[in-house]
């Protein structure tokens, strides 16, 4: 059964895609361990960690693209799982300082020794064990979107309010994280990491293994996803994106369907933040920001939504646009963003994928292209009442 | 009584004044020689501020009508001296500027250059000494304003050394209203004094009672502690009450906060009711359309201060429209160039109207920097009034009229007006309507630039209460949508409950949990009920809603 | 080859190619020197940051008139890290790996700092952090030329009780570090001065509050039992204008309930009218209407510089100009802007402050400063009441029982951020329970 699903998922693009990710996991760091300093294909420092953190946002536009494009669940809080994950990881970076910290208490972490608090509490028990916090790391975002998925699709909460719900749901997470007295370290977040596995952090054979850990990462999610998509499920995922009554008619449990999807997401996008904190180095509540979650919706659709590849090539180049333009022009980068926003819902509703699907479907069949994208021009006042496909 | 024959009473009285004045060695209204109350003027300049107490002290002392003006200058801190010579002196505009002139003599110094003056300075507490001052060389003034003002400031201080100087103003008093105050004032020292008699405490505590609210609570509660026992009940009964009375009105202070924060939520909902509800356009840059109406209202601010700073007061009136106007264009213009392509498509129009917030934002912040703009409070909206034991504040108080207008006037349009049978001929069934003759178009045009004109009137009503910078929109954007969908979309009472509900609410919570919890504990209320009911308080019912 | 294929190629190469884009290592060019400046141009820190980007292009036009440094002119570059805490840590490595840059000024909140700290640590640059914060923190690559606590709280307090006999205490912060630190230390402060525990009332709200009704009634009813009373207010740049609007209009005058803010400079009072507000106080180590000629040079050149004669300056502004003198003049002393070189040579400098006084660099990485207490004006400047006489800064401070015995000492022998006095050791104050 499951080797079959994966057999299916393995279709050529899939394929490529993989294999495409594992030489990128072997390439990048053999070119900045293995190769010379002077040599021109030498990856520096610095851009390991930041390619890492770029395939992390990859992955969490991905499992936005898994609810999102494949399922036609909109959600504004993504980020929410990805901060959550985030801070799982964090917390086992934070008690691996033990007496290495300001205060050189073996057990509280900085801030608390700073807050007087005197022990630690509950929910940062065997936080210290590798495994059990990547348990966690699995855990808690995958129980939240089940608990918060049950209640939303249990009671048809759909479309635009279930948009807005995760944005509350997000921005509720924000606050109470911005609580020193949450005892996650407040607006400071957690940060000042040393080691992980008993590697140091900052070195470069940990950031590279790092590097690699995330392309692999990647890759499974890819696999996973492909999987998943392609699958019986995966219709009937579409089948409920496309017309969620008419399949509800026909006798499929709608809410399970989504329920499914909606906890695999957050769970991939959990990984994909628990991936993202040791490469950046700190983990602050500011990662629950509404503005966030948004944005991550702008990576998916840049690439395409309802594909695999769309939002990885959507969270990859976004990102490296923002690192360029925050660098070279600072003063336009949420021009730069704004207008890739409107841009993009404008004249780009399948993304870049979209783009090169249509410019093959010219190239090859001229007549198909009409009926394949529709032109915004085309698109009517809102003149039907049917359940639109919700895009 | 004419007015000359109170003038005649008022210098009988001022004779007899100066009299018992000597004879209590406070030698009121006395006349001194120039060059001695110059000297006693000039000592307000040197030293530190105990110096300059001790200053004033003596300035009191002497009693000399003149003294009033300095003191009163220096309070307003536009007392200046020369750095050379140390003569203190007045100018005769703000800012040590203008002409130059001796405080005493009122003589033209124009030998002395602004550049040489320095600034007396004043702090917190000279300024209460000032004030006490001020207050206890005025309760005899002829001026109503005055004398009710010294009054207030004699309550307020409450001392018992000024008892002789109270009592004799109180008889020479002929307005009921100061009297009051001044009788007031004189029951504070009563209970305060730890020499006043049992009669005068007992009497005092029904007058200290009428004053009412926090401040007789306190005096009473200070009073009970140096009490003597005869009177203990008296005023222990009168704390019982007051203490009752407090609680209630705390509760009607509690519900008023709440819907003072409810109106202005209603504010930045209400347009995006229209918009969301008529139209299921989901308008992101709805929070920066608020902040256009905001800096339209520092722009016309601006113009005004410029150019014609009488019309101040106005400044409201004509930036409401203005803000109207520009922010309605501003919608129209959105909805024209980027909306329009994407009807059913109501997540991609988030999507657009997201990355428009952002360009605006950012264009704002090109234009105007990034600082924080003043915008000011006309007088009529500043300070605040108090309504039994309710204390309003102007400010709030227009804001909720404002919002219940602007909400009556919405619902007046749509229910009367030709566009607004349009309008919800369009929310109710757009086919429908279309078939009938009704140009969509149009009427989609008409609705957001609507839903963007009220965002913007919103905008010039919160730049009265909070910060005028780019980020301004930001701040409302979430609180909006939950009122909205909490509300029920498509429904205008259900925004105008829905709001009133949530700022209610949160103010309940908040002396419990704190204002960080109570937000998200209103957050998670919010995200349970529309588990209970996805379409909000007040559903659409029918075949609009999608299936 | 399908479509899926092509796209996969095409994603290859684009990575590829950014990477090849960004992996040219700048080289060191020799002409000029860089100078990184790390402030938020954009998002919600824009409004207090961008001043600070805009004081950097200042100092270094004028360091370049005056022909440059070590012979090389500066070369500023300006990056937005918008307000996004980890893209503080990205940027800032940019600027060290990518551009070279010889020294960084910026940041603003304490998170951000954080954010960067282990950066700097590990590539061995050099930071300028120009705010004042919470304390608790000496690093090595860091230069905190703000206010330290003992540099700007504890004098406030001392001011009030002096000055004004207050007895009642509401510390009113937004709820993140400083003022939980700052909160924590004062309270410690008052217990010890004997205010009775039911007398300090602390209330905590989120960033950007803008309803403060229930609050400002929740401090008029706690200031009318009698007792003075004060507000020591840590809240939060953009939450202070509907707080000091809504304290305006329900009454609560300075001479009743002075307010001493610890983040309210001209920047912030620029936007309302503070004539309903004179009185209220602010705690800093500059106030622009200080009247010295340093200060008026100082700013009559920024207001020409900005094309702008209302441009109002203030304590971070000055926190930075005193953060470039002193590392300009430490390259200078080095004769290299190596990084090592500097750390040593700076310490014990000396340039004058624009308010008197001169500012020393401290073994500790913090500065001596004056702490001033200033009282709103109308004209939106602040009227200085006190001045104290130079105060060191103090890393650690001396009121938290888990900090009194940490001491930063970065000059040899000790050489460390957090040395244990009571131990003798390297490394904080549990080291003593521990051994």
């Amino acid at each position: 059964m499951i080797t079959q699903a994966l057999f299916r998922a393995l279709d050529k693009k899939a394929i490529w895609l993989v294999a495409i990710l594992l030489l990128v996991a072997v390439a990048v760091p053999a070119s900045n361990l293995l190769l010379p300093v002077d040599s021109p294909f030498r990856l520096p420092n610095y851009a390991v960690p930041l390619f890492g953190k770029y395939l992390t946002f990859a992955m969490l536009a991905l499992a936005l693209d898994l609810v999102w494009g494949y399922c036609g669940i909109l959600s504004l809080g993504h980020g929410a799982f990805f901060a959550i994950g985030g801070y799982a990881m964090g917390m086992y970076l934070m008690r691996q300082i033990g007496t290495r910290g300001v205060y050189a208490n073996p057990i509280l972490p900085d801030f608390m020794v700073f807050l007087n608090w005197k022990e630690l509490p509950w929910y940062w028990y065997g936080m210290d064990n590798f495994w059990f916090a990547m348990l966690m790391v699995v855990v808690v975002p995958g129980l939240l979107a089940f608990i918060f998925g049950f209640l939303a699709f249990r009671s048809r909460v759909t479309g635009v309010y279930l948009s807005i719900i995760t944005q509350a749901m997000t921005y509720a997470l924000l606050l109470a994280f911005f609580r020193n007295d949450m005892g996650f370290g407040g607006n400071n977040g957690l940060t000042d990491f040393k080691d992980i596995l008993g590697q140091s952090i900052s070195a470069p054979s940990t950031r590279a293994a790092l590097f690699a850990a995330s392309a692999i990462a990647l890759a499974l999610a890819v696999l996973a996803c492909s999987a998943i998509v392609n699958s019986k499920l995966g219709k009937v995922m579409v089948a409920v994106r496309d017309a969620e009554s008419r399949t509800r008619f026909l006798g499929y449990r709608v809410e399970y369907v989504k329920l499914f999807a909606f906890v695999v997401s957050a769970i991939i996008a959990g990984i994909a933040g628990a991936l993202y904190v040791p490469q950046v180095g700190i983990i602050n509540p500011s990662e629950f920001e509404p503005a966030n979650s948004i944005e991550v919706v702008i990576w998916t659709a840049v690439g395409g939504r309802g594909t695999i590849i769309g939002p990885i090539i959507g969270g990859v180049l976004v990102n490296v646009g923002k690192s360029y333009f925050t660098g070279a022009f600072p003063e336009y980068w949420l021009f730069a963003l704004g207008a890739l926003f409107v841009v993009t819902t404008l004249f780009l509703p399948k993304g870049i994928v979209g783009l090169i699907g249509q410019y093959r479907a010219a190239t090859t069949k001229r007549e198909q292209h009409d009926r394949d994208a529709p032109t915004p021009m085309q698109v009517e006042a809102g003149a039907d009442p049917q359940p639109k496909p919700a895009e | 009584m004419t007015g000359a024959g109170m003038t005649i009473l008022k210098h009988l009285i001022g004779a007899m004044l100066l009299l018992s004045a000597l004879l209590t060695a406070i030698p009121a209204h006395a006349q001194f020689a120039d060059a001695d109350l110059t000297t006693l003027v000039d000592a307000l300049a040197p030293g530190s501020f105990k110096d300059r107490e001790t200053a004033i002290g003596n300035l009191v002392a002497s009693g000399d009508p003149r003294a009033v003006p300095v003191l009163e200058t220096l309070l307003e801190g536009e007392l200046y001296f020369d750095e050379t010579g140390g003569k203190v002196v007045f100018t005769s505009a703000s800012g040590g500027k203008g002409a130059i002139s001796d405080p005493v003599t009122g003589a033209d110094l124009s030998d002395l250059t602004e550049a040489d003056l320095e600034k007396v300075k004043v702090n917190n507490s000279l300024r209460r000494v000032l004030r006490t001052a001020i207050g206890q060389m005025t309760l005899l003034s002829e001026d109503a304003r005055v004398r009710l003002s010294a009054a207030q400031s004699v309550l307020r201080d409450a001392d018992p050394a000024q008892l002789e100087l109270l009592d004799s103003a109180i008889s020479a008093e002929t307005d009921v209203r100061i009297k009051r105050v001044m009788e007031q004032a004189r029951a504070v020292i009563m209970l305060k004094s730890p020499e006043a008699s049992v009669e005068d405490k007992t009497a005092a505590v029904p007058v200290v009672l009428a004053i009412g609210g926090r401040d007789a609570l306190n005096t009473l509660t200070t009073a009970l502690a140096s009490a003597p026992d005869e009177i203990r009940p008296t005023i222990e009964s009168a704390i019982d009450g007051l203490a009752r009375d407090r609680a209630a009105w705390d509760v009607a202070q509690n519900v008023w906060f709440g819907v003072s924060l409810g109106s202005v939520l209603l504010l930045a909902a209400i347009g995006l009711a229209i918009t969301f509800g008529v139209m299921g356009v989901i308008n992101m840059a709805h929070g920066e359309m608020v902040m256009l109406g905001a800096y339209t209202t520092f722009v016309v601010q601006e113009i005004i201060r410029q150019n014609a700073p009488g019309l101040f007061d106005w400044s409201l009136a004509i930036a409401l429209p203005a803000a109207f106007l520009f922010t309605g264009l501003v919608g129209v213009a959105i909805e024209r160039g980027i909306i329009r392509f994407l009807y059913g498509r109501p997540l991609e129009t988030l999507l657009a109207t997201w990355g428009l917030s952002l360009i605006i934002q950012q264009a704002v912040q090109r234009i105007f920097t990034a600082n924080i703009r003043e915008v000011g409070n006309p007088s009529w909206m500043s300070g605040s009034f108090e309504l039994g034991g309710l204390a309003i504040t102007w400010n709030r108080f227009y804001i909720v009229i404002f919002a219940l207008l602007v909400f009556v006037a919405l619902l007046l349009v749509l229910k009367y007006t030709a566009i607004g049978l349009h309008m919800r001929a369009v929310t109710q069934n757009r086919r429908m309507a279309s078939s009938m003759g009704i140009r969509t178009p149009l009427v989609d045009a008409m609705t957001f630039g609507l839903g963007s004109g009220i965002a913007g009137l919103a905008g010039v009503a919160l730049s009265q209460i909070g910060n005028v910078s780019p980020n301004l929109g930001q701040g409302y954007i979430i609180d909006s949508f939950m009122v909205v969908v909490f509300g029920g979309v498509g429904n205008l009472w259900g925004t105008l409950v829905g709001a009133l509900t949530l700022g209610i609410a949160n103010k309940f919570i908040e002396p419990y949990a704190g204002a960080v919890l109570g937000k998200i504990i209103i957050l998670v209320l919010i995200i349970l009920f529309i588990q209970r009911r996805p379409r909000g308080l007040f559903a659409l019912k029918g075949r609009s809603i999608e299936a | 080859m399908t479509v899926g294929n092509r796209m996969i190629a095409g994603l290859g190469l684009g990575v590829a190619m950014t990477m090849g884009a960004i992996a040219v290592p700048a080289v060191a060019q020799d002409e000029t020197i860089k100078v990184g400046v790390l402030h938020s141009l954009s998002g919600t820190m824009a409004i207090s940051e961008t001043t600070l980007k805009d004081t950097m292009l200042f100092l270094i036009d004028e360091q370049n008139k005056k022909g440059g440094l070590l012979g090389k002119q500066l070369e500023a570059v300006v990056v937005d890290p918008a307000s996004d805490w980890p893209l503080f840590a990205e940027k800032a490595r940019e600027l060290i790996e990518v551009n070279g840059v010889a020294a960084v000024f910026g940041c603003w909140t304490s998170s951000s700092r954080k954010s960067v700290l282990p950066v700097f640590e590990e590539l061995n640059s050099i930071l300028f952090y120009p705010v004042q914060y919470e304390g608790e923190e000496s690093q090595r690559n860091v230069f905190y030329t703000g206010a330290a606590p003992n540099q700007q709280a504890i004098p406030a307090v001392d001011y009030l009780m002096e000055n004004e006999g207050v007895e009642r205490w509401v510390l009113a912060g937004t709820d993140y570090v400083y003022p939980q630190t700052t909160n924590k230390i004062l309270e410690q402060y008052l217990l010890d001065h004997g205010v009775a525990a039911e007398d300090i009332m602390i209330n905590y709200t989120p960033f950007g509050h803008s309803d403060w009704q229930t609050i400002v009634s929740d401090i008029k009813t706690f200031g009318s039992t009698g007792k003075k009373t004060a507000v020591v207010s840590t809240i939060n740049g953009d939450a202070n204008v509907p707080f000091y609007k809504e304290l305006a209009n329900q009454g609560v005058m300075a001479e009743d309930i002075p307010v001493v803010a610890f983040s309210v400079g001209e920047e912030e009072l620029a936007g309302f009218d503070t004539t309903p507000l004179v009185g209220h106080l602010a705690a800093w180590n500059y106030f622009q209407s200080v009247d010295t000629p340093e200060n008026e040079a100082f700013i009559s050149a920024w207001q020409t510089f900005m094309g702008n004669p209302d441009k109002v300056t203030n304590d971070p502004m000055e926190a930075t100009v005193i953060g470039f003198n002193l590392w300009v003049q430490a390259v200078e002393k080095a004769g290299t802007t190596d990084t090592d070189a500097v750390l040593d040579a700076i310490i014990g400098l000396e340039t004058p402050n624009l308010t008197g006084g001169i500012a020393k660099m401290l073994p500790n990485h913090h500065l001596t400063k004056p702490v001033l207490i200033g009282e709103i004006q109308a004209d939106g400047q602040f009227e200085v009441v006190s001045e104290s006489e130079l105060v060191p800064g103090d890393a650690w401070s001396d009121f938290l029982p888990e900090s009194k015995m940490i001491e930063a000492d970065w000059t040899a022998p000790i050489s460390c951020g957090n040395y244990n006095t009571e131990t003798k050791t390297c490394g904080g104050s549990e080291v003593a329970a521990v051994q």
